[in-house]
């Protein structure tokens, strides 16, 4: 049986639904071309004279702050992932709402991790409907199998908050997992057992939200400063043992790759940047956290150092690599939405040129203007491209959803975009005819850098120019698929029903495609 | 059907196994091919790996048999090759399942080419073979010898075979490392009908077992038809082999040039192997000498410590002092840091295109001493820059046109 009969091609060529979860929705018209107009979206207006005078906003229990929200069956609940793969707050609002009883609730995450595997339980028992997040491991898993009763949307970082402002989403309850906070809701997360560093991702959460709720497991005296978090948005604020599994926060260390082949990928794309002359005095760099992305980053690093050059700004997410940058005098700020690893969390606390900002300043479609089109080198990641510069970063070439879109979609806006992937990864070629899911167009994605060779966009003409006489291998994208597809053999297509299971949201709110079902 | 068991397996398997598949053939009666895949690749390459799988089992005669292949991604050479190799234990056979040579793996190469950087593979693990060529080392060797576990030396025999065949290593020279002779010699009939550029002799200690490779290379050349010569790399490892080293340097025309083997060379000699290497300096420069008196290259050891850069540089430049052309390498990373240091740097080539230019110009002249400045210039010495000019040209570290481009200017 189809769950959608409404179906229409979009701009991108893909066939996506009209509407989806009940509502409508408008397909993919172009990059650039979807403009809402109007008014954002607000919040109820409430009265500070039905606050307590006294600031004090704690309750006994998350249980008794979600019943004064007014919890109620077919609401939406918003988390962020600050506290990444050592979230317990996420799994436990829903253990809580499935005691409570809920039925058909939306769960509103930044993203998801596999420690987010519980949720699966809640999805089978009715009290959660879908998942509008990203969706990483297990979670991505259950949905493509079609277990979801709902539709899941996956949205960018940036989406997310432009869903919020275009009242596209409406979270009737953020539940907001903060390090430190006071009993008026003043939070950060720069200190406590559970310190992550930042929380630019509930930025939409608490601003747009009903009802805000911040749970801490440090409470400490009023005022807690910095106000990462301003009380003033916040309804009742809970405490709880821990908020979090420390070590699974952030990881001690991170750690560059050790793997030849990606170093040797890393390596080249450093000389790419520096060949195309991208690299210069001045420049402004974002580099995963990923192992390669973190060696391109040292790459930089020694290049910048040998020249006597120095980056003007670096965006985060931060690691103990980019700081190493800061401290050595080869990059004067970091501008940082997510913090990765201890180092990069007492750089926040301690540098004044480690500033913490939010997905409005970098990634927002509705903000007058992005850090993200300033940039000169983006590297990122993704799981599949195709001959047309497309590329997926949420399926893999079997069909089954795995990841989460994150920042990737915003990011492609920036001067140069770079992929840095294998040619094949455990014989599974990256390059395809057509990517098994759009998410970024191939417009915004100029080179794709491997281990035998880089290929130009050929709309960057200026890079081909500059690159003609370099001793770089480049090739044509249909070589290397060729190249590929010679070693590895060609993979036959994956095998999808016509059952669509998620859709895939454009930076702009409009759909640029739907993931199937995997026929098992 | 004769079989010497019913049931055999082939390959690598358990965490950390990637681009490989174990293999477990058992042969039943009367029931066909019953065949099981475990693949993370399934969807993908699933119908073409039971495809390959039907046609080998159907090539050697096996009608009825279960199989599973537990696969990791490996590439179809690999799984063709832990197939054979399991079907082999099962019964006797001298068919093989032989691939084409793909058209980029037909070179040859030059007796005197460079050589500074081999990396070292080991024979039956196919991940690190896969994208050993993107990393330019001037050879790569699929060692059949220590870097095989004794139980597994049949199956890696097989997969050195189709690997040879099959991946492409992007111009390294294909070199060999076979097992010690005599077992070694039955390791040929697997890689010289395969285009192997070189043959590397583990622990060799007299001309007689260079002769004996070269006979056995023969013979194989003789009935596969093969016309190309196959270069030969005895391994010194012994005090013995050290003693006798300008003869097996000169045994053969074939015989490009000596390595030595410094692990096994100090337990003979019955020390411990160090980073400055005074217990191995005789056997070095002993090595050197016959090599330079046969004409051939000298190889050093390769240096153990992966992780240590610096210390790899320092080992590269007493190598290169001591008069060796080159250094084995255990890992990619290796490579560029021993070839950077082997290689001519801007002086000694700056030096040796004077030197050249002097010995020219005085040739035009019809003089018959060369002088540069107030110094004479001895033939020898012009050698040895024509050498350097020679490697850099080599190594794009200098324009073919080097001398018409100086008149440019």
């Amino acid at each position: 049986m189809k769950k959608y009969d409404k179906l229409v091609k979009n701009a991108a060529g893909r066939i996506v639904p009209s509407e989806v979860n009940g509502k409508p929705v408008i397909p993919f018209k172009g990059i650039g071309k979807h403009r809402p107009t109007g008014h954002k979206y607000a919040p109820p207006i409430v009265s500070s004279l039905d606050f307590p005078a006294d600031g004090n906003k704690v309750v006994s229990s998350l249980s008794e702050a979600l019943k004064k929200c007014g919890i109620k069956d077919g609401m939406t609940i918003s988390t962020h992932h600050h506290l990444r793969n050592g979230d317990l707050m996420s799994n436990k609002v829903f253990e809580i709402a499935h005691e409570q009883g809920m039925k058909n609730l939306v769960w509103f995450p930044s993203a998801s991790f596999p420690c987010n595997e519980p949720i699966i339980e809640y999805l089978e028992d009715g009290t959660i409907n879908r998942i509008e997040g990203s969706m990483n491991g297990p979670l991505g898993r259950f949905c493509s199998e079609g277990k979801m009763k709902g539709t899941a949307v996956l949205r960018s970082h940036g989406g997310r908050y432009q869903a919020l402002q275009d009242g596209e989403v409406h979270i009737d309850i953020a539940v907001i997992a903060a390090p430190t906070s006071d009993p008026f809701g003043n939070a950060n997360a720069i200190y406590g057992p559970s310190a992550c560093g930042v929380l630019g991702y509930a930025l939409g959460d608490y601003q747009f939200a009903d009802k805000v709720i911040v749970v801490t497991d440090n409470l400490i005296k009023f005022p807690c400063v910095p106000m990462q978090i301003e009380g003033n948005y916040v309804d009742y604020v809970v405490v709880v043992d821990k908020i979090g599994i420390p070590e699974k926060i952030v990881s001690g260390t991170t750690k560059i790759t050790k793997s030849p082949d990606r170093l040797f990928i890393a390596e080249m794309t450093a000389k790419f940047c520096d060949k195309t002359e991208i690299l210069k005095d001045g420049c402004t760099i974002q580099s995963g956290a990923g192992g390669t992305s973190l060696a391109i980053g040292v790459y930089l690093h020694k290049l910048l150092k040998q020249r006597n050059w120095k980056a003007r700004f670096g965006f985060g997410g931060s690691t103990k690599y980019m700081v190493n940058m800061l401290e050595d005098g080869c990059l004067d700020y970091i501008l940082d939405a997510q913090a990765f690893d201890l180092d990069a969390v007492r750089s926040i606390r301690e540098n004044p040129n480690h500033q913490d900002v939010s997905i409005f300043h970098a990634y927002d479609f509705h903000s007058k203007g992005n850090y993200t089109t300033m940039m000169d080198i983006m590297i990122l990641g993704a799981t599949e491209v195709d001959v047309n510069f497309n590329g997926n970063v949420v399926t893999h070439s079997d069909g089954y959803l795995l990841h989460g879109i994150g920042g990737w979609q915003n990011c492609l806006h920036a001067k140069c975009t770079i992929l840095p992937i294998p040619l094949f990864r455990d014989r599974i070629p990256v390059i395809k005819d057509k990517v098994t899911t759009l998410c970024g167009p191939g417009e915004l994605i100029d080179v794709i850098i491997t281990e035998r060779g880089i290929a130009i966009n050929p709309r960057r003409t200026d890079l081909i120019e500059k690159l003609k006489d370099s001793d770089l291998p480049i090739k044509s994208i249909y070589e290397l698929k060729d190249e590929a597809e010679k070693i590895c053999g060609k993979p036959a297509k994956p095998k999808l029903s016509d059952e669509i299971v998620a859709i895939i949201k454009w930076v702009d709110g409009t759909v640029i495609d739907a993931v199937h079902k995997v026929e098992k | 059907m004769k079989y010497n068991k019913k049931i055999a397996s082939a390959g690598n398997k358990g965490k950390g196994i990637r681009s490989d598949c174990f293999v477990t053939i058992e042969l039943i009666e009367n029931k066909g091919l019953d065949i099981q895949l475990e693949s993370k690749v399934k969807v993908l390459y699933g119908d073409s790996i039971i495809a390959l799988t039907k046609n080998i089992l159907n090539f050697f005669n096996i009608k009825n048999a279960k199989v599973l292949i537990e696969d990791k991604g490996a590439l179809d050479f690999i799984i063709a090759a832990r197939i054979e190799a399991a079907v082999k234990q099962l019964i006797d056979t001298d068919k093989e399942y032989v691939y084409e040579l793909i058209e980029e793996n037909k070179y040859k190469t030059e007796k005197d080419r460079n050589r500074f950087t081999r990396l070292y593979l080991p024979g039956n693990t196919p991940s690190l073979m896969i994208n050993a060529g993107i990393h330019k080392p001037d050879g790569v060797i699929l060692d059949l010898e220590d870097a095989v576990a004794p139980d597994k030396k049949a199956e890696a025999q097989i997969l050195v075979r189709n690997t040879l065949c099959r991946l492409n290593f992007y111009e390294a020279e294909r070199m060999v490392r076979i097992n010690q002779i005599p077992k070694g010699l039955y390791d040929l009939d697997y890689i010289i009908p395969y285009n192997t550029n070189l043959v590397l002799i583990p622990k060799c200690e007299s001309s007689a077992q260079v002769h004996q490779v070269n006979e056995q290379i023969k013979k194989i050349k003789d009935k596969k038809n093969i016309k190309n010569s196959i270069w030969l790399m005895p391994i010194i490892e012994s005090c013995l082999g050290v003693v006798k080293s300008y003869e097996i340097a000169s045994a053969a025309d074939n015989v490009v040039a000596l390595v030595i083997g410094l692990e096994d060379y100090t337990a003979d000699l019955g020390t411990k192997r160090t980073n400055h290497g005074d217990e191995s300096f005789y056997a070095r420069c002993q090595i050197v000498n016959s090599c330079k008196a046969a004409g051939i290259q000298a190889i050093d050891s390769v240096f153990s410590d992966i992780s240590d850069m610096e210390a790899l540089k320092e080992n590269v430049l007493r190598s290169k002092a001591l008069g060796f052309d080159g250094m084995g390498c255990i890992h990619p990373r290796q490579i560029k840091v021993v070839y950077e240091n082997f290689a001519p740097d801007a002086q000694e080539i700056e030096k040796a295109k004077k030197i050249v230019n002097a010995f020219l110009e005085a040739k035009k002249m019809g003089l018959g001493v060369v002088s540069l400045g107030t110094k004479m210039i001895d033939p020898p010495i012009v050698k040895r820059a024509q050498k350097i000019i020679d490697m850099a040209i080599n190594m794009n570290k200098l324009s073919k046109n080097w001398r018409e481009e100086n008149e440019e200017i």
